[in-house]
């Protein structure tokens, strides 16, 4: 199918552009939206809480599909910041404790 | 371009937002960590085009342009040697549904960066990403008003994410398996620990207790992706409505 490295397939590249275009407008749509919603305290007080619902949302079906060593590896790496705030320290030894788990067979 | 109408002086100071290069340098050095996660993962994907057939050149365009890693990986899932305007619509439909995070994800960002010219911010969002926008939050937290954290870090990683196929792509059958040295949680690990800054009391507990539930419920159900909207939003909402 394609023979040469260069090859480029239109429709493809169309595919790929549509996708460009698409994850722009999510990247730059909230933000224009939020720049046409007055600010009030209480849109503030949504806002400032929307960090941590997206991670929240974002790690916990992680956790579940990760099984025991995603969620050692995940406390290790909180309690790590909590203690010393460093986040290279805590996300090395994340990865550390998730490997040693699955060495261990957990 | 909306900066007469969002006066940044009720946003905790009045301390103006700025960018120089020192802030960009800083960027790219907190985003060092998250590195070796990241372009394990990018190296993977240009293994995975290899596998389907992609040229060279399609897969550093598709990775360079789209430059959202798990909208990649679940588009590439649907690819076929013969595309049909079908199959093109569904890639550009699931990438829509699994990049949808970044409506919110850019709507946290209008307190930092509102007063910045559009003709700066506007651009720059082409460069958003989870991680630039998990730095940015937390050195905003910290009372930084240099937004070149967002933009050094976003370029920095643009560049490294668009370079990281290219090891995967030519090692092609060579398939790197990121959860040899626990690089698979690396990601989750530096989304978790930025939940500890974030916490201030009751408020947090509240709006991320709601958002896990509505996030659970909605993945149990629908699974996929869903649940970071749901989640999010509704966390968001409470958040709202939880008065001092």
């Amino acid at each position: 199918m394609n023979d040469q490295i260069i090859a480029a397939d239109w429709m493809f590249t169309a595919t790929v552009l549509g996708m460009a275009v698409v994850t722009y407008a999510m990247r730059a749509g909230g933000y224009w939206i939020m720049g046409q919603v007055p600010l009030t305290a209480r849109v503030r007080r949504a806002l400032e809480a929307l960090p941590g619902a997206i991670i929240v949302s974002t790690i916990l079906p992680i956790i579940l599909k990760g099984g025991v060593s995603t969620v050692m590896a995940l406390i290790a790496a909180i309690l790590v910041m909590a203690l010393i705030r460093r986040d290279f320290v805590a996300v090395v030894l994340a990865a550390v404790v998730a490997t040693l788990c699955r060495l261990g067979g957990l | 371009m909306r900066t007469a109408s969002f006066p940044t002086s009720d946003l905790m100071n009045e301390t103006p937002v700025t960018l120089s290069v020192n802030g960009c340098l800083k960027g790219i050095r907190l985003s060092i960590p998250i590195l070796p996660g990241a372009m394990v993962f990018g190296a993977v994907f240009g293994t995975v085009c290899a596998q389907k057939g992609l040229s060279f050149v399609e897969t550093m365009m598709i990775n360079s342009l789209v430059f959202a890693g798990a909208a990649q990986f679940v588009a590439m899932e649907l690819y076929q040697a013969q595309l049909t305007y079908g199959i093109m619509l569904a890639m550009i439909g699931v990438t829509a549904a699994v990049n949808m995070r970044m409506l919110l994800i850019g709507a946290s960002l209008r307190p930092w960066l509102g007063s910045v010219p559009g003709w700066q911010t506007y651009p720059a969002l082409y460069l958003l990403t989870d991680i630039n926008w998990l730095l940015s939050l937390r050195e905003y937290g910290k009372g930084e008003r240099d937004w070149g954290i967002y933009l050094g870090s976003g370029v920095f990683l643009w560049f490294m994410w668009a370079i990281s196929v290219i090891p995967g792509y030519l090692a092609g059958s060579v398939v790197a398996d990121p959860s040899i040295w626990g690089l698979d949680v690396v990601l989750p690990a530096f989304f978790a620990v930025m939940l500890v800054p974030l916490w201030k009391g009751k408020r947090q507990t509240v709006s991320w207790g709601v958002a896990g539930l509505c996030s659970l419920a909605t993945w149990y159900v629908f699974g996929g992706y869903w649940g970071i909207m749901t989640g999010a939003v509704s966390g968001a909402l409470a958040g709202a409505l939880i008065d001092e």
